[in-house]
């Protein structure tokens, strides 16, 4: 299962905007995506109330993992890049 | 039966009751699992049609959240984990609260603005609950005129809400600035909060609301209705005949403005004879938005704003966010107390760059119109924010420079600020909660966060004896100034201007034409000498009644 250790680039960390792109992206995927701190339980990445309740805070390290199927690593990339990217930057 | 709260919208209205009940199912719900997460189906279905209704942009927002919440796969996870799947449960109620309540104590964990998604989280159970036990939600649609009878009101009630159909509101919660209130004043409709025994009143019941007083009556008599219609008839009577700049009754005047939100409230403001605007707030440009509105997009707000007061003051507030306002975009770390946290003009700490942009948009707002609006910042409570601050303003060529006064340590450093700024404007709201450290969200406390507390008033005096020492414009521009006794206070005490909602321009004009400076002067003394609000009120409403 390819998978990725990521910083939280947004400056709210993950909740509001953010969250929901993620949530989002996730769900369009199709894919089993999944969101964990290190050593912490995984989260479905396409629930908002699963990810809302992580409370990830900009700087935070978050692995991703895509579950197996097509497009496993484009979907894993393009997920990184979200939570890399600080989407409320001016 | 007559029920006393706060009347916080003046009017009376005799009609039909329509109570709006929040309440859970109280009896035993069963139903299969399938049949639950087909309710939780159409519960989000029903969401995201009312988000494709609503016309408001807040609600809407409010809306698609709480429409992808019943649709979250981990919450339907939840729910089918506490199920077994076809058998029909007896009760299904405990297992679908256990289901939230997990992600209702995960999202309190982590506290600040997420634990105040717990809110959304519970109307999605309650309305899930009553989708499947076949009892139809409460959706407040008024299908025909009615009195709205509610616990409480939230933003996304009122989207919801056609009040085109409300005769008047009466909330057993909320306080005079809560949302309820400043609703019930823009529509001009009666309101009354902070009634709590208004749980007693149902459907089905005929009931009067005098929210001048803060009354409801059940049952009326025709004697009841006769009385209050006439003396309400009366009230309004006397705003109409009065018209024009405000004027006491010794021809001295009164500059009376109106507090507005957006254009709208202007617009209605310059209906209303309104000499200006004393407060054009700049938070709902700003709030239930992920990301800070452009540049571009608060010049053209702006501009549109100032254009409708062409020729008139205009006092326009920089953002006042955090506390019970809080921004996606500009969120502080959660606070344990957010109304003493980062908040108003404490946001530059945070964030340098929202100011700089709002000044900048309102310096460009103001050479495109050709006009020369003023500007304040809030919650400002040392002498260098008050310098800082009208540096900045000036420096974007912004002319009238002013402050809040709404933290106890501004009333105190009043003289000194004033030497630093061109006015000042008291905003009571926060004032009275900061004098009092009573939260003026808390409905219990209503009668602690009232400007006629005596300590209100002394903070209120203190300033306003400074603003005549320096001779620079000091006004009011909190929910007080709507009160006719009140505003009469307020002028014998030295303000300089009136800010209120513009439905209550008439009834504060009129109430002013027919007192003179000295006799406001005497009512500020007997507010002030007072041992309570109830006293002081009544001790001002019988000196300016006497002259009317």
């Amino acid at each position: 299962m390819p998978s990725l250790v990521v910083t939280v680039g947004s400056i709210v960390g993950l909740h509001a905007r953010p969250a929901a792109l993620l949530v989002k992206a996730a769900q369009a995927s199709g894919l089993a995506v999944t969101i964990s701190r290190s050593g912490g339980p995984s989260v479905n990445a396409a629930s908002m109330l699963s990810v809302l309740g992580m409370g990830v805070k900009h700087g935070e390290e978050l692995e991703i993992s895509v579950g197996e199927g097509e497009n496993a690593e484009a979907t894993l990339a393009q997920i990184s890049e979200l939570i890399a990217t600080d989407h409320d930057a001016v | 039966m007559l029920i006393r709260g706060t009347g916080v919208s003046s009017g009376v209205v005799v009609g039909d009751v329509h109570r709006l009940r929040r309440e859970g199912i109280g009896h035993a719900v069963p139903a299969s699992a399938a049949q639950v997460l087909e309710a939780l189906a159409s519960v989000g279905g029903y969401l995201d049609r009312r988000a494709d209704l609503t016309s408001m942009a807040a609600a809407q927002d409010v809306l698609r959240a709480q429409a992808m919440i019943a649709g979250d796969p981990a919450l339907i996870e939840a729910i089918k984990a506490r199920f077994v799947e076809d058998d029909t449960c007896e009760d299904v109620r405990p297992g679908i609260a256990a289901a939230f309540g997990g992600f209702r104590e995960l999202l309190l964990a982590v506290g600040g603005y997420i634990a105040e998604r717990v809110a959304d989280l519970d109307e999605i159970r309650d309305r899930l609950i009553a989708a499947v036990a076949g009892v139809e939600w409460e959706s407040i649609g008024l299908d025909k005129p009615a009195i709205l009878i509610a616990d409480d009101l939230t933003p996304a009630d009122t989207a919801e809400l056609d009040l085109r159909f409300a005769l008047a509101l009466v909330v057993a919660k909320g306080g005079p600035t809560s949302h309820t209130a400043i609703v019930a004043r823009g529509l001009g409709i009666p309101a009354i909060v902070a009634c709590p025994e208004a749980e007693h009143i149902d459907d089905g019941m005929t009931a009067l609301v005098d929210g001048r007083d803060g009354v409801v009556i059940v049952s009326p008599t025709p004697a009841d209705i006769a009385a209050r219609s006439s003396r309400e008839d009366l009230r309004r009577a006397r705003s109409a005949a009065v018209s024009g700049p405000g004027l006491l009754a010794d021809g001295r005047p009164i500059a009376l403005l109106g507090n507005a939100g957006h254009v709208d409230d202007v617009v209605s403001a310059s209906a209303a004879g309104a000499e200006g605007i004393g407060l054009l707030r700049t938070e709902l440009l700003f709030l239930h938005r992920t990301e800070a509105p452009t540049l571009e997009e608060q010049v053209s707000v702006y501009s549109a704003a100032l254009v409708a007061m062409t020729g008139r003051k205009v006092i326009v507030r920089t953002l006042d966010a955090g506390s019970d306002k809080p921004l996606p975009f500009l969120q502080a770390s959660a606070e344990e107390n957010p109304a003493l946290g980062v908040r108003g003009w404490r946001l530059g700490r945070l964030d340098e760059i929202t100011l700089e942009i709002q000044l900048d948009a309102l310096a460009a707002a103001a050479r495109a119109t050709q006009t020369d609006p003023w500007v304040m910042a809030p919650m400002i409570s040392t002498v260098s924010e008050a310098r800082e601050f009208a540096q900045r303003a000036r420096s974007k060529g912004l002319r009238h420079v002013g402050v809040m006064v709404e933290t106890p340590s501004a009333a105190l450093l009043a003289a000194e600020m004033l030497a630093e700024i061109d006015f000042a404007s008291i905003g009571t709201n926060d004032l009275s909660q900061y004098v009092m450290a009573a939260d003026r969200l808390d409905g219990r406390l209503g009668d602690l966060t009232t400007a006629w507390q005596p300590a209100v008033l002394r903070a209120v005096r203190m300033t306003l004896e400074a603003a005549v020492a320096h001779g620079k414009p000091v006004g009011v521009c909190g929910e007080s100034a709507a009160d006719p006794y009140m505003a009469a206070v307020l002028v014998g005490l030295g303000a300089s201007s009136l800010s209120m909602a513009p439905s209550a321009l008439g009834d504060v004009r009129a109430t002013l034409s027919t007192v003179d400076h000295q006799a406001c002067i005497r009512a500020s003394h007997a507010a002030l000498q007072a041992h309570s609000p109830e006293e002081a009120r009544a001790a001002v409403v019988q000196l300016v009644d006497a002259d009317a």
